[in-house]
C-alpha cells in the first residue's frame, strides 16, 4: 500500500532488466524518477476520490440540529434502544453465518481438490449463482415460502431472524469464501500435508483441524470478514422480509430524516469493516513473510 | 512380513501395478526401483494406505490391511518435500504423531527430542521448517515417521529434491538409522545409485511388474533382463555368437554366459557389457578409434567407434590416463562371464555383427 521510494522508484521493466542484464547505473537514475511521480499521482487522485466522500460524510455525522459540532449523533446510536438491538442482531447474525460458511466450505474446497478434482469448474459455477441471481429474487422467493410454510416451519424458522435470515447470508457469502478459501488451499501443498498427518495417525477431522486450517488462516479469516461485512450491509432481502436489522434500521432513520445519525451509523460501519480488514491484511503480511522465508 | 498379492492398479486405461508380488522380510530394506511411471510410487502409496488397489491385497504380518485406511496403519513415511506442517516448529512436526495417538505432553517432547537427536537437529528443535534447509526438513521428516515407531517405513523418493553432496551423505544417515532400529522399510526411488547403496535387496520395476528381485550386487552383475541390464548403470550391447559349449564370443573372447537357458548353438546375441568391463589400449593398429572423452573424476568415460560401425562406452580409471580423442585403441573385456540378450538393432545403429573378423 505505501509508496515507498526504494521499491516504488523502481519499475517491473527495470527490475527486469537489473535480473537478466544487471543495468548500468546512469540508466536507472534516469527513469528512476517518472514512474514515482506517476504513482504519487494516481495515488492522490485515488485518495481524493475515496476519501473525499468519507470526510464530507464523517464532517456531516458531526453536524448537531443546532449547528455546531459535536458527537451527539454518536451519543444518540448508544442511547437508541432500536439501533442497539439491530446491531446486537446483526452481529448475531454476522457471526453464525461467517462460522457456517466456512464449516461448509472449508471440507467441501479440501475434498473437491483432494478427491474430484474434475468438479471444480462445476463448483466454481455454483458459488456464482448467489451473485447471477438478484438478491430481489431471492426474497420474492422466500417470502412465497414464509407465506405458505407451515406453522411449525414459522415458529421454528421464520420467527427469529437469526434462523430465517442467516442461511440466506450463507448462501449470499458463498461466492467470496469460496474464492478466497480456494485461493488459500492452492497455495499449501495440500496433498502431501493430507497425507502425512493421515499417515501419522490423524482423522480426516483432526486433520481438517491441526493441519489444513491453521495454513490457510487468513484465507479462512479473510472469508469470514468478507462474510460479516456482507450481513452488516445487506437490505434488501432483510427489509423485504420485514426484519429490523442494522442496515435496514440506518435506511429506516434515513427515511425519518434523522440523516445525522443514519450517517453516523455508517460511518461506524464504515470503520468496522476497515478494521477488520486492516486486522486480515496485517495477518496475512505476517503470513507472508514465513511462507516466502519457507520458499526460499 | 509385508506381502503384496497380485495386486493392480489401473488409472484409466494405463495399468500402474499389473498384479504385482512382493515379499519384504522383517528388518529388511527394499528399494524399488524403475523409470517414472513404472507403479514404484504406486506400490508405496497402496502399501500406506493412500491408495486402493483394484485388485490383490496386502498382508503385514499374514493380517490383509488391504482396507485399512492410512491413519490406523501405523506406518511412517517420509514424502519427497515439503510435508512438514508449516505452522508447526520442529518439535511440535516430530511429535505430531504422537499427539494424534494422545499421548501425553510431557512423553511427546521426549521422545521427539530423542529422535532430533538421532538425526543430529537438536538444535532446531525450536524452528519452524522454513528456517531449515532441504536436508535438515528432510531428516525432520524421518524423525517424525520414527517417532510413532511404526512397523514399517516408507520412503517415497526423500532424498530427490537435495542437492547431490547432501543426498549422498544422508542415504547413509538413513541406512544406518534404519540398521540400527531394524526397521523394515521400502525404500522407492528413480536413482540406481542410491538403491544400489542403501538396499538389501533392490526390486526394478518396469510397467506395473517386478522384472527383479535380488541383491545390489546381483541386480548390477547378473541382471536378470535387458531392460534391468539397461537400466542399472550403463550396458553395451555387444554383437556375439554362442559358441559350441555354449559360452559367447564376443570382439574375438569367449566368455561364459551367465542366462545359458534357452540360448541355441551359433545362435546371434547381443552380450551386455559394462563399460568398467571393458579395457582399451593406445594401438595404432587396432580395429577402433576414440569418438569422445569424458573426464569424470575417478574415470574416464570413453565412447570408441569400431571399425564395423559399433560404439562401445568404455570407463577406465583417470589414473591410466594416455588415451587422447582421436586415438586408435583396441579393446579387452576384462569380465569373464556376461548376460546376453536377443539382438536388439533398436538400441543402437550397429551394422550386422561379425566378431569373426576382430
Amino acid at each position: 500500500m505505501s509508496v515507498t521510494p526504494g521499491l516504488g522508484g523502481l519499475g517491473a521493466s527495470e527490475w527486469i532488466a537489473q535480473e537478466v542484464g544487471g543495468a548500468p547505473e546512469p540508466v536507472r537514475r534516469r527513469r528512476r524518477g517518472r514512474p514515482r511521480l506517476w504513482r504519487v499521482t494516481i495515488f492522490a487522485l485515488a485518495a481524493i476520490f475515496f476519501i473525499g466522500p468519507l470526510l464530507a460524510a464523517f464532517k456531516y455525522s458531526l453536524l448537531e440540529r443546532s449547528g455546531s459540532y459535536g458527537f451527539a449523533n454518536y451519543g444518540q446510536i448508544i442511547s437508541n434502544p432500536a439501533v442497539r438491538t439491530s446491531l446486537l442482531k446483526s452481529l448475531e447474525i454476522a457471526g453464525a453465518a461467517s462460522i457456517i460458511v466456512i464449516v461448509l466450505m472449508l471440507p467441501t474446497v479440501v475434498w473437491v481438490r483432494l478427491r474430484q478434482p474434475k468438479l471444480t469448474p462445476t463448483l466454481e459455477l455454483v458459488t456464482l449463482l448467489p451473485i447471477v441471481i438478484p438478491p430481489v429474487v431471492m426474497a420474492a422467493g422466500l417470502e412465497e415460502l414464509q407465506l405458505n410454510a407451515p406453522q411449525w416451519m414459522v415458529s421454528l424458522v421464520f420467527n427469529h431472524p437469526l434462523t430465517a435470515l442467516t442461511p440466506f447470508y450463507v448462501v449470499l457469502a458463498m461466492p467470496f469464501c469460496y474464492r478466497a478459501i480456494d485461493t488459500g488451499v492452492r497455495a499449501i501443498d495440500l496433498h502431501t500435508l493430507v497425507d502425512a498427518s493421515r499417515n501419522l495417525g490423524a482423522s480426516w477431522f483432526r486433520t481438517l483441524l491441526h493441519v489444513v486450517l491453521p495454513n490457510v488462516q487468513t484465507a479462512v479469516l479473510g472469508a469470514m470478514f468478507l462474510t460479516v461485512a456482507l450481513c452488516l450491509g445487506e437490505v434488501v432481502i432483510a427489509s423485504l422480509m420485514l426484519y429490523n436489522t442494522f442496515p435496514v434500521e440506518l435506511v429506516a432513520l434515513n427515511l425519518n430524516s434523522q440523516l445525522g445519525v443514519s450517517v453516523a451509523m455508517s460511518m461506524i460501519t464504515l470503520a468496522f469493516t476497515f478494521l477488520l480488514l486492516f486486522t486480515l491484511s496485517f495477518l496475512a503480511q505476517r503470513r507472508h513473510g514465513r511462507t516466502t522465508a519457507r520458499a526460499l | 512380513m509385508i506381502r503384496f498379492e497380485g495386486v493392480e492398479r489401473h488409472f484409466g486405461a494405463v495399468a500402474a501395478l499389473a498384479g504385482l508380488d512382493l515379499e519384504i522380510g522383517k528388518g529388511e530394506l527394499i528399494a524399488l526401483l524403475g523409470p517414472s511411471g513404472c507403479g514404484k510410487t504406486t506400490a508405496l502409496r497402496i502399501l500406506g494406505g493412500f491408495d486402493r488397489p483394484d485388485a490383490g491385497s496386502v498382508y503385514v504380518n499374514d493380517i490383509d490391511i488391504t482396507d485399512v485406511p492410512p491413519n490406523k496403519r501405523d506406518m511412517g513415511m517420509v514424502f519427497q518435500a515439503y510435508s512438514l506442517f508449516p505452522n508447526m516448529d520442529v518439535r511440535t512436526n516430530v511429535a505430531f504423531g504422537l499427539r494424534m495417538r494422545r499421548r501425553d505432553k510431557g512423553s511427546r517432547r521426549r521422545r521427539a527430542d530423542e529422535l532430533l537427536e538421532l538425526v543430529g537437529l537438536t538444535e532446531t528443535a525450536d524452528r519452524y521448517p522454513y528456517q531449515l534447509s532441504g536436508g535438515q526438513q528432510q531428516r525432520v521428516a524421518i524423525a517424525r515417521a520414527l517417532a510413532i515407531e511404526p512397523t514399517v517405513l516408507l520412503l517415497d523418493e526423500p532424498l530427490s529434491a537435495l542437492d547431490a553432496q547432501v543426498r549422498v551423505q544422508l542415504r547413509g544417515e538413513i541406512r544406518r538409522i534404519q540398521q540400527r532400529l531394524g526397521i523394515t522399510t521400502l525404500f522407492v526411488t528413480h536413482d540406481q545409485s542410491e538403491a544400489l547403496s542403501i538396499a538389501d535387496r533392490v526390486g526394478v520395476m518396469r510397467s506395473g511388474s517386478l522384472e527383479q528381485l535380488d541383491t545390489p550386487e546381483n541386480v548390477y552383475r547378473r541382471p536378470a533382463t535387458a531392460f534391468v541390464a539397461a537400466f542399472v548403470g550403463a550396458m553395451n550391447r555387444l554383437p556375439g555368437r554362442i559358441g559350441d559349449q555354449g559360452e559367447v564370443q564376443v570382439l574375438g573372447q569367449r566368455l561364459r554366459v551367465l542366462n545359458p537357458d534357452g540360448q541355441k548353438s551359433g545362435s546371434e546375441v547381443d552380450a551386455l557389457l559394462r563399460p568398467e568391463a571393458v579395457e582399451v589400449v593406445s594401438d595404432p593398429a587396432g580395429p577402433g578409434e576414440v569418438t569422445d572423452r569424458i573426464f569424470l573424476g575417478s574415470v574416464v568415460r570413453l565412447e570408441v567407434r569400431l571399425d564395423t560401425g559399433q560404439k562401445v562406452l568404455v570407463e577406465s580409471p583417470s589414473h591410466d590416463g594416455g588415451i587422447a580423442l582421436g586415438d586408435r585403441i583396441r579393446m579387452r573385456i576384462l569380465a569373464d562371464s556376461v548376460t546376453v540378450a536377443e539382438p536388439a538393432p533398436s538400441a543402437t545403429p550397429v551394422e550386422p555383427p561379425t566378431p569373426a573378423t576382430l
